[in-house]
């Protein structure tokens, strides 16, 4: 369960960086649909957290230590969100390179987490 | 206060802000990853934990600096990213000479390689992007 999400999560974070990179190509800032993106994908993270959460209530042992499974999974959770509010700061195509760049760090972490959970 | 009153220089329009994220990306994962290490098992490996601390602070620095904005804050950031860029070199150098004397990675081992060498091309384009700061302010 936790390990689809963590994949599904992983693949809409590249699909996300992918669509703000052809933004940034053509000079554009972040728009409304973008924003939509973001929210589906943070939504993702949030399920992703509290399944993780359930998970270990439930006794399961992350592989490299549950302190770093939950900073993870925080982390991933706070990476989407953090990266819209800086491109509504930020209308140019610079803000939807910096939301490209939160894709691409999700997914990153999305990597980590299978890891510590471990496969 | 009393003379000509300046608009301080902006360090966070356009690229600015890309750096201030990979930044405050760098200074949650640097802090945390030391914060860990550093109460949980300290003594495995002491100095590549301090030296991942102290990674903590410069970028969470420069972080602060970006975001403030102005001469000063632009003058700052540019010394502490040299001294980032210092620092990724010779601990990135010295792991590859004695492996020995780091049990554990740091957030500079092998010039940030952990890290899709974020930390060596992170004060790279952040010294081009302040020196860059400067020559538009100038203009102005």
């Amino acid at each position: 369960m936790l390990n689809a999400l963590t994949l599904v999560t992983g693949v809409a974070a590249l699909l996300l960086a992918a669509w703000c990179g052809w933004a940034a190509y053509r000079d554009q800032p972040t728009k409304d649909w973008h924003f939509i993106g973001m929210a589906v994908v943070s939504l993702l993270a949030v399920v992703q957290l509290v399944v993780g959460i359930v998970q270990l209530a439930r006794g399961e042992k992350p592989e490299q230590g549950t302190t770093i499974f939950v900073a993870y999974l925080l982390g991933a959770f706070a990476c989407v969100p953090a990266a819209g509010f800086m491109s509504l700061a930020e209308r140019t195509k610079w803000g939807s390179v910096t939301v490209a760049a939160g894709g691409v760090v999700l997914a990153v972490l999305e990597v980590r987490l299978f890891d510590i959970w471990g496969g | 206060m009393t003379a000509v009153e300046e608009k301080p220089i902006r360090l966070i329009s356009g690229p600015g802000m890309l750096l201030v994220w990979f930044y405050g990306v760098m200074v949650v994962g640097a802090v945390s990853r030391s914060a860990y290490q550093i109460s949980t098992e300290f003594g495995r490996a002491p100095l590549a934990y301090a030296l991942s601390a102290v990674a903590g602070v410069v970028y969470g620095f420069i972080t602060y600096t970006l975001i403030r904005g102005g001469e000063t804050a632009r003058r700052a950031a540019l010394v502490c990213c040299a001294a980032e860029l210092a620092g990724v070199l010779i601990v990135g150098t010295w792991t590859l000479v004695d492996r020995s004397a780091f049990p554990d990675a740091t957030v500079w081992s092998y010039y940030g390689a952990g890290y899709i060498f974020i930390p060596v091309l992170l004060p790279l384009s952040a010294m081009y992007w302040l020196r860059r700061a400067q020559r538009t302010a100038v203009k102005q």
